[in-house]
Order: C-alpha cells, then structure tokens, then sequence
C-alpha cells in the first residue's frame, strides 16, 4: 500500500498526488500519442470512436455521477452541438471557434432548460429528460430549412491553421485532434473536482438537506451542472457527426442517451475513469458481437445488439453498480489492504437513516 | 442584544401545531440546551432557524437580521452552522472533502477560475486547507482525513459532521443531538469539545440533547419543550426540578408521587 506522506497543502491540491501516478498517466499519455505508429488506421479510426464517446460520457458522467441527477436526454444535445458547430462553420466560421461556441450554446440552452426540468426527482426527471430527446428528432425534421430535415446534412471539412482533417485522407490528424479535446476536457473535469463547484456538486448528490445547510443554493448548482454537462455532451455530438460525415434526425436517437447512460453505468458511476472504461466497453461491443455473429449462425438475430446492451446494463446494475472502475477499486483495495479488507467496505449507508422529513 | 432571537413563533403541519408560541433567546457566547420529550418540536425549532421550515406567525433574527427573509442556503452566510440528528454527510466523499464543503459559504472564485484552476483556485484552495486542518487537529480526524464517510463508523461520522459544521468558522453552531448513539467515552470526549467549542472558538452553541448528564455539565442554558409549548427555561438543575417538566417526561402518576412526598394528593 502506498502512503502520501504530505508535507504541504499543495500536495492534496496537486494533479497527481506522488510521481507514480504521474509517471503512469505521462505513459498512458505517451503510448496514445505513440498509437498511430503502432496500429493500423482501421483500428485508428475505432479509437476515434471510443475517445468521441468518452466526451460525450464525460459530460453526462459530470451530470448523473458527479451531481446525481439523471438524464435520459443527453441525445438531444449531442444533435444541438452537432448542428450548432456544423451551421456555425457553413455561416463561414473556421472549426476552433465554431466548436468552442457550439460548446458554450449547447451549455447555455441546457441550462436554461434545466430551471424548469431540474425541480423533478428521480423517475420524473428521466421522464422529463427522456421527452426531451424524443422530440428533438421531430425538431429537427420541422427546421428543414437549417438541419436538412430528414434529408440531413453533410458535415462541412474541418480546417485547422490550414491543414485538412478528414478521416479518409489523414485519420491520424483527426485522432490527435480528439485526443487533445478529450484531454482538456478531462482537465477542466478533475479542476471542478478538486474547487468548491466541484465539491458543491457532489454534496448535492449525496445529501441535498445538508448541501443547503452548508450555504449551497441547490438549484443553483443543478443547473450550472446541467449547463456544463449539455455542453461537453455537445461537444461530444458534434465530434460524433463530424466523425460519421454526415447525420439526419435519425442520428441522434433517445436510444444514443440511453447508450450513454449505460455506458456510464458500466464503466462505473462518479469515476472519471469510468467514462473511458464505459466508453470502450460500449464502441467495441458491437465490434466484439458481429465477429461472434459471423461465426456461430444461430445467433445471427436482428437487434441482437440492443439486447446484449441491454442484458449488460442490467448485469451491472445487479451485480456491479460501481461499474468496471468500481471492481478495479475493490480489487485493487483488496490487494493493498491483505488480509485486512473487510467486505462491506464499500457498502453504502442504508437509506433509511436519512432524513427525509425536510425536503 | 441577544445573538438569536425567536418571537412568538408558531409552526403548523396542517393540524398539528408543532411549535406554539415559542419565544427565546439565545446570547453570545452561551451554551443554550433543548429538551423535551420525542415529538416536543426540538429539531422543528432547529428546521426553523435553519429555514427549512417557514413559522406561521412570529419572528427569528440573528444578530440583527431577520433570518424569515432568507432562503435555507443563504442562512450560512450569516455565520450558522448545524448538524443532523440522523447524520447527514456526504457519503461518497473522502472526510476531507466534506469538511472542504463546509468552507462553501468562503468561496470567492469564479466558474472559469475553477475551470481552468488559475487565478485565485491555489491561494483560495490552500486557506480552505489551513482552515480545515486547525478543524481535524482539534478533533483528532488526522487518522480519517482520506477515508471515505461510506466506510466510517458511526461514532466517527458524529464527529466529522461536528467538523464539517467548525469547518465553516460559525458564530452560532446549532448541534441536533450531538451524544446520540455514542458511547460514554464518546459523550465524554463530545463534553470537552463542545466546552472547548465555546471557551477556545468563541462559538454560541444551540444544541437538542436528550443526555440529561452531559445537558447539564455543558449548558448555561435550559429550555425544555413540550408539545411545542415552551414548559420551564432555567439552568439545568432548575428545569430538572420543575415539576411540569417531570410531569412531562414520567406522566401525572410521577406528579402524585412527588407530590404525596409533600403531604398532598392529586
């Protein structure tokens, strides 16, 4: 087991709280600047994917594990950034400042949608959310004018300091173009961690009562968390379109929110790490299935793949709420602590110890 | 001026009249105790300076301020802290960090400083940690600062919600049964504190404890409740012997008894 021996305040404030984790996450960093070099762009292109997914988990991730409130809408505002950026870049704006403002519109619209929204709880706040994804597909069919209705639209090339980034020509550029994105994301993410705002949002999570009672304005917190979570997702969007080259009403479905709940879920819930663990899970599942599809021919059923999310969705929930992270938590506790880990060492206080009566 | 003030304060849930006319006050530097029986309105009187709850009629003011203007989040700035009688933490946070949540009425940077964690972010995030320190080395957390609250016994969680509301350098600390579910020892070491909080810190305590031992070695002050009438107000030992407040924790049998040991019957 390691000790942090600390000698200051800024050794708790620090990214990194000793060299190792420094040195393991500058070799984590170093190996995905390296990848290109190592792999073909097939496999490339997959890692694309999983890193566009994680922008996107991430943002919901700062949403539903980080503040504790669920959202079944996060689709809708993959489609806003999406569209944002795209018309945006036709209206003759270079990529950096189209994207970054698509960003903070995506942000700005999911957080004066969350005043009304965030007052719900629980199953009602799904409800609400899940609604919210459901018409923007119709939204976005009536605004034929700007989206292209269901004709859709093709993503206009992406230009930076003039260099062409097209997935077909260069995939390395759009990789490390991803990459630098989910990297700053990733900081912005553990920076909120580690101020008031980002303790605020977990205090909210855990116990609104005494959030309040702490000089948190609660509703105030919900929605600056709702606004910053739209926005990564947008971000996140507007990536996943770009990548795919071209997106109708069709592309961002409730079903694409309800992937990156799962996702989340499966990577294990409030953990960083676990927007990227979910994210790989969920872009090489499908993979993982059509190669078992093509060999054993019984099981080559349709929408067999939204049934094998399903069944995983649910074996987690189940079996391993804390997701993917979570077990690497518990077994890596397991190993630093022998033979003294105890079992219910990550149980969670029963429920009804809490004080409900003031809500 | 006293430091908190209730005046003919009321509350209703619909027809129970949980606090009724309830006037009193609290002065600096005090150590002011509630008590009563279960269902006296103790912590409906706590929910009401911490304004979770609205009185019906009747007025709360803090030093001045007429705490019914604000809303329950806007309370701490004034300087009030609290605990809960069913402990309240944040249960997937380290100890550390729900004390650095109690620093939350102290933050001074901005949305885009915490961001990109410039500006202010360091110098504010290192007074958090020098304050919250002086709050773990006075009720010796050190062994718990990483721990995460999930994992925590009960005893330690009782006093980590102690720090987290020193956290926040209060004028008034309003402790929802602070001995609850302690041991002896445990309520020992709560005694001295709560006896430091005040000395040391220049804090004015307002607590509920059902610990009629440690009420009476800690308070200056006792009110007790019943019913949400206000039955005797007195030091300790005073309250203690009031024959309403016996008659209302040991029912009118207790009042024969007592009074039969004087010669007369009820």
């Amino acid at each position: 087991m390691r000790f942090h021996f600390k000698t200051s305040y800024d050794h708790d404030i620090r990214l990194f709280p000793d060299w190792w984790t420094f040195f393991v996450y500058g070799a984590l960093l170093l190996v995905m600047v390296a990848l290109p070099f190592l792999m073909d762009s097939f496999f490339l292109s997959e890692v694309t994917n999983v890193l566009i997914w994680a922008v996107a988990g991430l943002g919901l991730m700062l949403l539903t594990g980080t503040t504790g409130q669920v959202s079944l809408g996060h689709s809708a505002f993959m489609a806003l950034g999406c569209y944002t950026c795209a018309l945006l870049m036709n209206a003759g704006m270079s990529f950096i400042p189209a994207f970054i403002l698509s960003g903070v519109i995506t942000g700005l619209v999911g957080a004066l949608i969350a005043v009304p929204v965030l007052r719900l709880h629980g199953v009602y706040l799904a409800i609400a959310t899940l609604a919210l994804a459901i018409i923007t597909a119709d939204i976005i069919v009536i605004l034929r004018p700007w989206t292209g209705g269901v004709n859709g639209m093709f993503a206009p090339e992406i230009f930076i300091f003039g260099a062409e980034i097209n997935r077909w020509v260069n995939p390395e550029y759009w990789y490390y173009m991803t990459l630098a994105i989910v990297v700053i994301i990733t900081l912005i993410y553990v920076n909120l961690l580690r101020s008031p705002l980002g303790r605020a949002f977990a205090a909210v999570r855990d116990s609104e009562v005494s959030a309040q009672a702490m000089g948190i304005d609660v509703a105030r917190t919900k929605t600056i968390a709702f606004g910053l979570s739209c926005g990564i997702t947008g971000l996140g969007g507007a990536l996943m379109g770009f990548f795919a080259g071209a997106f109708n009403n069709e592309t961002f479905t409730f079903l694409l929110a309800i992937q990156l709940l799962m996702m989340i879920v499966v990577g294990g819930m409030g953990f960083i790490h676990g927007a990227f663990l979910g994210a790989i899970v969920i872009a090489f599942l499908p993979q993982g299935l059509s190669i078992v599809t093509d060999n054993v021919r019984f099981l080559n059923i349709p929408g067999l793949e939204f049934g094998v999310f399903g069944a995983v969705l649910i074996f987690f929930i189940v079996f391993e709420p804390m997701g993917l992270y979570g077990r690497w938590l518990k077994v890596r506790t397991w190993f630093e602590l022998f033979p003294f880990a105890r079992r219910d060492m990550f149980r969670r206080q029963k429920s009804y110890l809490k004080t409900e009566r003031v809500r | 001026m006293s430091l908190l003030e209730l005046k003919n304060v009321t509350l209703k849930f619909g027809g129970v009249t949980a606090v009724n006319d309830l006037t009193m006050s609290v002065e600096e530097g005090q150590v002011f105790a509630l008590v009563g029986p279960n269902g006296a309105g103790k912590s409906t009187v706590f929910n009401m300076i911490s304004r979770f709850y609205t009185p019906v009629t009747g007025s709360i003011t803090f030093d001045g301020h007429d705490l019914l203007q604000r809303k329950a989040d806007r309370v701490p700035q004034l300087g009030i802290a609290r605990t809960f009688q069913n402990i309240e933490l944040f249960e997937r946070a380290t100890v550390l960090q729900n004390l650095l949540v109690g620093r939350h009425r102290h933050r001074r940077t901005t949305l885009l400083e915490e961001m990109f964690f410039v500006g202010r972010s360091w110098n504010e995030e290192r007074a958090h940690r020098h304050a919250v320190e002086e709050v773990i080395e006075f009720l010796d957390l050190q062994a718990y600062r990483d721990k995460y609250i999930m994992g925590l016994p009960y005893g330690v969680r009782k006093v980590v919600e102690l720090a987290r509301a020193l956290s926040s350098k209060p004028r008034l600390l309003l402790l929802d049964e602070p001995a609850s579910g302690l041991s002896v020892e445990e309520t020992q070491d709560m005694r001295w504190w709560i006896d430091d909080i005040r000395r040391q810190m220049g804090i004015t305590v307002l607590m509920v404890e059902h610990d009629m031992g440690l009420v009476g070695k800690v308070s200056d002050r006792v009110l007790a409740l019943d019913g949400g009438k206000k039955l005797a107000e007195g030091t300790a030992a005073e309250v203690q012997k009031d024959p309403k407040v016996i008659e209302a924790y040991l029912g009118t049998g207790a009042i024969s008894k007592t009074a039969s040991a004087g010669g007369e019957r009820v």
